[in-house]
Formats: C-alpha cells, structure tokens, sequence
C-alpha cells in the first residue's frame, strides 16, 4: 500500500511511548485508507445524486430541489436522515438472512472495486498487477447481490428484475471485457498505474486517440456496456419503474435501500474512473507536464469521471428505456461483433 | 505491509462492516410499528397471489451457455493480450485462429435464431392451455412452491 498523505502518520506514530507491531501498523494505515475511501464513496454518491436530480430537472425545463440550503444542495443529507430514522419493512414470507446480505454484498463489492483504481500517481491503496482484471471480476459480483435481493423478497417485480440483471450481465460482460482487451494489447500491462503512464504528456497521447478509430470504438463500446453494467437507463430493465415497480430493490426500505442506491452511484462514478484510466489518460494532464503534480492528478481524474458521469445523466434523461430483446441484441449482434473488429483492428495496425 | 490482495480482502470486510454498522444505526434510530399488512409482499396493493418461489422460465439459457464460452475464451486473451507486442505476427495468427472458431459458432448460434428472445418454433402447443390441463398446471406450481 502506497499512500503518501498517511507517511507523516508513519511519524507521528513512532512518537508513541510504545512500538506497535508491524502488522498492527499496516492494518491502521488501511483503517485509515479504507474509512477515507468509504467516506469520499458516499459522498461521491451523495453529489451523483444531486447532480442527476439537478441536470434532470434543468433538461426537463424543471429547477429540480430548491428548499433545502441554497439551490438544494442540501437536500441528499436530507433524504439521508430521512432514510436513516425510516422503519425497515422486511416482508413476512421473504428469506431474511438473504433479504440482509444482499445489500451488504452490494455495497462491499463496489468498495473493494475502489482499491485498485490509481487516484494519481501514488494515491492507490493496492497496486495490483492485475489491476483491470481484477476490476471486471469484482464488477460482475454486484449482480449476485442483485439476483440474491430479487430471490430472497419472494416478490414476483424483484424476482423479475433479478433475472434480468443476470441476463444483462451474461450479455454485456462480453463486450466490456473485449473492449478493454485493445488496451491491454497496447500497453502490455495489466496494472492501472502502467496504463495511466503511457498514456501521458497531453491529450494526444490518450488510448482512445491511438490507432484511430479502433480505439475509439473500443471507447464507445466499453462506455455502452458499462451503462449496462451499472443497470443505467437506457440498460436500467432490472429497476425498470413502470414495469417492476423497482425490480430487485421493491421490498427493501429505509437503510438497506440506501446502501442500494449509495452502491449504484458509486459504481457510476466507478465506471467513470476505469473508462477514463483506460482511454482518457487517467490522472494525467491533458496539457503534458502542465499543471500535473501536487493536487492536480485527482483534480483531472475528477473531471473526467465527472464528465462521464454527466454523459451517463444526459443519456438517462434523453433515451426510452430499451426491451430485453433489443438489450440481447445490440450485446450479442452489435457490440459483439464491433469489438472483434476493433482487437483485430489494433493487432493488424500494431503487428504491421 | 498487508499485501496487495491483503488490502483488498480488507476493503471488502469493510466495506460489509460499514454496511452492518449503518443498517444497525437505522434500527436503534427508526420507529418500529409492524403489523400484517405491511409485512405482506408488495403487488400492487391486491393481496399477494401465490409464492413467488417457482420454477421459472429462463429465456436466456442458451445465452448464458454461451457467455460462459466467451468468458474462458477471454481468460485465455488476456494474457495473450498482455505478451502480444513481444510475440508479434505469430501469436497474432494464433490468436486469429482461436477466435476464428469461436466466431463460427457464435455465427451458428445467430443463425440458429437462439441469440432471438422470440423463439415462435418453442412457445408450447396450445394443448397445455387446455381447461383439463389446468389443474394439473396448478398441482405442479404448488408442489414446486411447498
């Protein structure tokens, strides 16, 4: 583990009258990391979901949240609280012990996901060398969470919308998975920290810009599946409102339900910051050496997850939610297929 | 130094801790006023009809059959990917093999009409809709059910 920020607490602990042992020490540093990551999640979550309701409102002509604190931006800790103090209903014939793991492995999943990704240079608690591996294997986890959620309510909307959030994770792992593939080839590293390297000094140097227009459709097919991924409009048929009610998440009130929703933004911003590490220079400026040191690193990977972000909103609030079988199709028939075509694309170009 | 995979086992054990500390918070917080009616399923505020706990139509079978090809095929692209700029034009037309085949078969699949979420060929005959079917149907359901 590398955390910079935390070296002067190196420090400060060897003033402690007695030595801790080492291991202690380490798992403090994580304490530490780990609260900071869950703390920055949430409210990563807590400003996705203002922001949504903001530029939803501002797209429909609407002002969106006003009352609470200036502009309403005090109105997600509001409905925070709210959800605190709400009674949790828990259905008489539903599978309890399952009922409450379920938001507990959606919720650990999506921060364990947060380990690997590379905040800036230093910043990244576990430098894995098999970073984006790792990233796709524990992504595709939510979805147990979800199917165990639409299994225990023993409620035929969540039942529903759990299978087809297995069947739309069965559809669009493929596509994402192959989509990174082309970065993989260029790099040759499966570390996110590799990647990010070669991928500096200016906007120019980005993957998504390399062997032009592979990559980019590479890009464009990751962006797609990931929508899907993190059950986004227009993907969004396992919580599809107007035909499940809420899909997996119908019997689950107050806290739980929280934790379902904090996972889903968390998991946005999640999908912002690998596809922006992968194609879009990760922590680097776009500017080459300018402005990339100090504070600058988390300052661009910020906004270019946020963009993201912003672009998922805007996809939400512009396109129909799409059926099951057109969701079969563009994985299988479109995505497929293009993503081939981008691998052999970039193998031809780079073995040539 | 926790290794890498060390922290990571300790994110995800956080990550479950802290939702059982939030979840724990909410029940010391909340009121608490249960009774039937709002313990029974949601549907649409009718009474619940049945369980929901049957055997159920997966459409998606076949695709699952063939994600789970595609997934092991991935497994073995990625190191290939990873070793691809030192291997060159070899590794190149290996891999161009490897993938060939599967890409016949997921041309086979499309063809066959199971990548459809329509499949008319396999709706049952209208001999099970029959009103002197219906009750075994019902015997079934409920069996499964208990």
């Amino acid at each position: 583990m590398i955390l910079p920020i935390l070296n002067s607490e190196i420090t400060f602990l060897q003033f402690l009258p007695f030595d801790l042992p080492e291991p202690l020490i380490s798992i403090i540093f994580l304490l530490i990391g780990a609260s900071i990551i869950a703390v920055v999640a949430s409210v990563l979550a807590l400003v996705g979901v203002y922001l949504e309701r903001k530029i939803s409102a501002h797209m429909q002509d609407r002002l969106g949240p006003m009352e609470v604190g200036p502009h309403g931006i005090a109105q997600t800790f509001a409905d925070a609280i709210k959800l605190l103090i709400k009674e949790d209903i828990v259905p008489q014939d539903a599978d309890k012990l399952l009922h409450f793991i379920a938001p507990v492995m959606v919720f650990a999943a999506t921060l364990a996901a947060f380990a690997v990704l590379p905040f800036s240079k230093t910043l990244v608690v576990s430098d894995l060398n098999i970073g984006l591996l790792y990233i796709i294997a524990i992504s595709s986890f939510v979805v147990i969470g979800a199917i165990l959620a639409g299994w225990a309510s023993n409620n035929k909307w969540s039942l529903l919308g759990g299978m087809r959030s297995a069947a739309q994770i069965v559809s669009f792992e493929i596509p994402a998975s192959l989509a990174v593939l082309s970065v993989i080839m260029i790099v040759g590293s499966m570390n996110l920290g590799d990647i990010v390297e070669y991928q500096k000094g200016g906007f120019f140097n980005w993957i998504i810009f390399k062997y032009f227009p592979f990559n980019f459709i590479a890009f464009i097919i990751y962006f797609i599946a990931s929508l899907a991924e993190v059950n986004r409009a227009p993907f969004d048929l396992p919580e599809a409102e107007s035909e499940l009610i809420a899909g997996f998440h119908t019997e689950y009130s107050g806290m739980k339900w929280a934790m379902f929703f904090l996972a889903e933004y968390a998991n946005m911003f999640l999908v912002g910051v690998v596809a922006s590490t992968l194609f879009l220079g990760g922590w680097s400026s776009p500017f080459g050496d300018f402005l990339n040191s100090g504070p600058f690193p988390v300052f661009w990977i910020f906004i270019k997850s946020f963009s993201l972000i912003f672009v998922q909103i805007w996809i939400r609030w512009t396109l129909p939610r799409v059926r099951v079988d057109q969701l079969m199709y563009v994985s299988w028939k479109v995505l497929t297929p293009f993503a081939f075509v981008a691998i052999l694309g970039v193998g031809i170009w780079m073995v040539l | 130094m926790l290794s890498n995979f060390g922290s990571i086992l300790f994110f995800l054990i956080f990550g479950a801790v802290f939702v059982c500390v939030n979840i724990l918070l909410s029940r010391l917080l909340q009121t608490r006023n249960p009774y039937p009616v709002k313990l029974s399923v949601y549907e649409c505020g009718e009474l619940p009809e049945g369980n929901s706990w049957i055997q159920f139509n997966i459409r998606f079978y076949v695709i699952a059959l063939i994600f789970l090809i595609f997934e092991v095929e991935i497994v073995f692209l990625f190191p290939w990917a990873v070793v691809f700029k030192d291997l060159g034009m070899f590794a190149f037309v290996e891999m161009l093999i490897f993938v060939g085949i599967l890409l016949v078969g997921l041309a086979y699949v499309w063809a066959k009409g199971d990548l459809e979420w329509d499949k008319p060929e396999q709706v049952p005959s209208p001999e099970l809709y029959r009103t002197d079917n219906v009750n075994s149907a019902v015997k079934i359901t409920e069996s499964v059910a208990s």
